[in-house]
């Protein structure tokens, strides 16, 4: 195997005042899946979008050699049309067209001047068949879950006779099923002669499918290693990434001191607007005082739901029965307000979506959450707003030059602090956080955990969503496991292990 | 950073200033150039007393309508009956005077609550049922101009014959330190008005500084405070020097002082910032977006009103024609001043400076005697280029 269908040498690419890549070797050989592995912000989508052609030709130093020729891409329609495609994160179909009109959406198959639909239908269900999604063709993209709509996207890339796919964070937003689904569709397409260039976060994955592994951190290649010729542990990828080892991913905390329970969510049921049953069923849950409670269950089982419910905010459901109670006092919260009054906070799930207010700058975000405590009369104190800004920032380890910074401009991870932030403001004995590790790196992460511990210890109380089951054991003292809107499951830390919870979150 | 920043020298920070608020420099230069080649185009008299004092007087109600229209575009509604509901409540306002022989000093107040009930409709229309804005307010224009119409039937245009109200947009503050040549009263005011801009500016400077931000260096610093303080000095001592400071001035100015204390100290200013950057992100943070929006629309109507007030006193009269295309430029001078296309930016400052843009150009243009019809073509290709100018901008 020395022969490579893409070679990218020496590439350095500058931003105003930042070098983004400086250098960059990173070559993928014919017919393997390659992961590119780096921290937020170590370079691996700016290289993606040089190769791409979004930075186009002269924007960037060093050669891409593709295929043996030297190529010059100067828009993303020149990269594919060399057979090499992207798909981002964000997906990028449209939800109000069908199955088939999104798969050859830009590369119509015509007949003579007007688009020949029955040839398109075929050839779509044919490419459906080959990421074996077994739909018909002719439904809306928006009625598909995520996994099944980033497999049309790949539909779509075979489409145009892919040579080289590139996925960014394919799993990022899918469950356990989804996700092995996807990398057995991947392993297939290798097979079928497709090479593949895999970013992500998920080690596990990785370990699991990579032939070769890259690592970049900031803006350079640190290593590139064959795992077709030696195993290697996920240690030794973080140890890579980060530039030192992380001995224990979970810190373990210190002084457990759980008390009575503070909060409890009371015979929960919602009904779902659309279909005919219950999107949640008789939910009971509860949290004590310095408690970190898990909530886990696969994306789609009504985690999201349920906390936006008791956080007041259900303006597509119906709350069929139940309430919540707080320290005693029961009852159900009619808005966010309300809520956060009681003393509950939730860090959402999207904090670009609904969690932050990106154009602002950090000192808006944090004060938003609680800005009667620094109005005085009618007036806000900004005095006092930039005292409290200033704490967090230092508190919470956020990083940025100062709280003036618009939050749009800061990684992943301090946009994740900053959202933590503004909710410790808001003074909650109730912290909910909804996934709140997503696609940030490795670092953040800990520094996240760490914080939680911290939070529990002065005798906050958490209840964490997530989807990423090591997290949920590693972090919680107790857990509950969710399946398609119902409680399947709770076991202490003790009792958890991986087969028992994976076993509940797909009981029905 | 910072200390290369101390090194640098006052040519090259005022020329990186420049750079980085291009788009609010932008909106001044604009403004002194089109001010410039009226003066010239008019040999002067653009820039006379006289003028001047009217062109206060006729950009009264235009002002008022755009630092409503400020906040809803702010949070990324619109408002198209502004005009109509204007001229409605200016008829409303001419019949009780008239008709119902009421003194002006209580019809103004009904006028204004009559406002406030228009937009606190459409705010429901909005919020409660979901009507999406525009298609509210294109119906509250079509209803209002009927209304309009309707009202002034049987009367044709009513003469309003009330002096009070007639000085609200014809009227000067009196002086009532007796000067001579020099309109004594009108130049304490502006004094007063210098010494507090140059107070507020130092402090809100120290207290940067206090925090360690970046601030401007002081040659700089006192550069922009001399020029502010002179095109300051510079208008009030033109107004001064013939009757003083216009009634309609002063209520611009206590409406604007009111709206930029509103939305940059108040919680209610926050919340409508956050609403026009991201609304689901205000919602969860408690914020009753509802509430807020249902407020500006009040607001609005309520200014409508105003404006229509206003624009009645100036003609001194009521007319079946009153409030057409008010709202073209009450939205022009708010995207001129700098209002995000995408919401969530805006100040109502820099939408007076919009609106003086706006005005300058109808009143420069009527003076040289230029077409209405080219006036309309002129005012909407620099509205577009404005509005063109703040995209490419802000993709930086």
């Amino acid at each position: 195997m020395g022969d490579y269908i893409l070679e990218m040498n020496n590439i350095t690419k500058e931003f105003p005042g930042v070098k983004a890549l400086s250098d960059v070797n990173f070559k993928v050989k014919r017919g393997e899946i390659h992961c590119l592995v780096g921290e937020n912000g170590a370079g691996k989508s700016t290289l993606m979008k040089v190769l791409s052609g979004v930075h186009h030709y002269g924007t960037y130093t060093g050669d891409i050699v593709y295929n043996g020729e030297v190529q010059q891409f100067k828009s993303i329609a020149d990269s594919e049309a060399k057979g090499i495609a992207i798909i981002y994160q964000e997906l990028a179909l449209v939800p109000e067209l069908s199955v088939y009109e999104n798969i050859y959406f830009g590369h119509e198959i015509m007949n003579g001047k007007t688009i020949d639909w029955n040839k398109t239908i075929i050839k779509a269900s044919e490419m459906l068949e080959k990421v074996r999604l077994h739909i018909d063709p002719s439904i809306k993209v928006k009625t598909l879950g995520v996994g099944n709509q980033q497999l049309v996207e790949i539909a779509k890339a075979l489409s145009k006779n892919v040579k080289l796919l590139i996925l960014d964070e394919p799993t990022a937003s899918l469950n356990e099923d989804d996700s092995k689904n996807l990398l057995d569709l991947i392993r297939e397409l290798k097979n079928q002669g497709v090479s593949c260039v895999m970013i992500s976060h998920k080690l596990k994955e990785i370990t699991a499918i990579a032939d070769t592994i890259t690592v970049l951190r900031d803006g350079a290649t640190i290593t590139s290693i064959d795992v077709t010729q030696r195993k290697i542990e996920e240690k030794e990828i973080i140890k890579y990434m980060v530039g030192r080892s992380i001995e224990n991913i979970y810190p373990k905390r210190e002084h457990k001191n759980i008390g009575e329970v503070v909060f409890s969510v009371n015979n929960w049921t919602v009904q779902d607007p659309v279909k005919d049953r219950n999107l949640l069923e008789n939910i009971n849950i509860n949290v004590r005082r310095g408690e970190i409670v898990g909530l886990q269950g696969l994306m789609g089982a009504g985690r999201t739901e349920l906390a936006l419910g008791i956080f007041g905010n259900t303006p597509n459901y119906k709350i069929l029965s139940g309430d919540v109670t707080m320290e005693g006092k029961t009852t159900r919260y009619k808005s966010p307000k309300d809520a956060i009054a009681a003393g509950l906070a939730y860090v959402t799930e999207d904090r670009k979506g609904n969690g932050l207010v990106l154009m602002q700058d950090i000192k808006y975000n944090i004060s938003l959450t609680n800005l009667d405590q620094l109005t005085e009369g009618i007036a806000i104190n900004e005095n006092e707003e930039i005292i409290v800004a200033n704490d967090y920032l230092e508190s919470i380890n956020i990083k940025a030059p100062s709280i003036l910074q618009k939050v749009r401009n800061l990684s992943g991870g301090n946009q994740q602090k900053v959202q933590i932030a503004k909710w410790l403001f808001a003074k909650p004995k109730v912290l909910i956080l909804d996934e709140p590790t997503r696609g940030i790196d490795v670092g953040a992460k800990y520094e996240i955990y760490s914080l939680m511990n911290k939070l529990v210890e002065q005798g906050m109380s958490i209840i964490m969503i997530s989807s990423e089951l090591s997290e949920v054991m590693g972090m919680s003292d107790r857990l509950y496991v969710m399946s398609e809107g119902k409680i399947t499951g709770e076991l202490t830390a003790e009792e958890a292990t991986d087969e028992k919870v994976m076993a509940m979150a797909i009981q029905s | 950073m910072r200390d290369n920043d101390r090194r640098m020298s006052v040519g090259a920070e005022l020329g990186q200033l420049l750079k980085s608020n291009i788009r609010d420099y932008m909106m001044y230069i604009a403004l002194i150039v089109i001010m410039g080649y009226f003066t010239y185009m008019t040999a002067g008299a653009f820039i006379q007393a006289r003028n001047i004092s009217n062109l206060f007087n006729q950009a009264g109600y235009v002002m008022i309508l755009a630092i409503g229209m400020t906040l809803i575009l702010i949070i990324k509604h619109i408002d198209l009956s502004v005009g109509f509901v204007a001229g409605f409540s200016g008829a409303i306002a001419a019949i009780l005077m008239t008709k119902a022989e009421m003194s002006e000093w209580i019809v103004i107040p009904i006028v204004l609550l009559l406002g406030l009930a228009v937009g606190l409709y459409q705010g429901l229309l909005v919020t409660r049922v979901g009507v999406p804005a525009f298609v509210t307010t294109l119906a509250g224009m079509f209803i209002f101009r009927g209304l309009l119409s309707l009202s002034l039937q049987e009367t044709g245009t009513i003469i309003v014959p009330n002096e009070g109200f007639n000085a609200l947009s014809n009227g000067f503050i009196p002086d009532l330190l007796g000067g001579g040549e020099l309109h004594l009263l009108t130049m304490v005011i502006g004094v007063v008005a210098v010494i507090l801009v140059i107070y507020t500016q130092i402090k809100a400077r120290r207290n940067r500084q206090k925090y360690d931000f970046k601030v401007v260096s002081a040659p700089v610093f006192g550069f922009t405070l001399l020029v502010v303080s002179c095109i300051i000095m510079l208008i009030i001592y033109v107004l001064a020097a013939y009757q003083g400071l216009p009634w309609t001035a002063v209520i611009v100015g206590v409406v604007l002082f009111i709206y930029n204390y509103m939305l940059n100290k108040t919680k209610l200013g926050r919340y409508i910032y956050g609403i026009g950057g991201n609304d689901l992100a205000a919602e969860l943070s408690g914020v009753n977006v509802k509430a807020v929006t249902l407020f500006c629309f009040c607001s609005m109507g309520t200014l409508a009103a105003l404006a229509g007030i206003l624009y009645t006193s100036r003609l001194q009269s009521a007319t079946p024609t009153a409030g057409n295309a008010f709202e073209m430029d009450a939205i022009a001078s708010s995207y001129i001043g700098g209002v995000a296309v995408s919401g969530g930016i805006g100040r109502v400052t820099n939408t007076i400076i919009g609106a003086l843009v706006i005005v300058s150009l109808t009143n420069g243009m009527n003076l040289m005697g230029v077409d209405i019809s080219y006036q309309y073509v002129v005012k909407g290709i620099i509205f577009v280029i404005a509005v063109a100018f703040d995209v490419c901008t802000r993709r930086k």
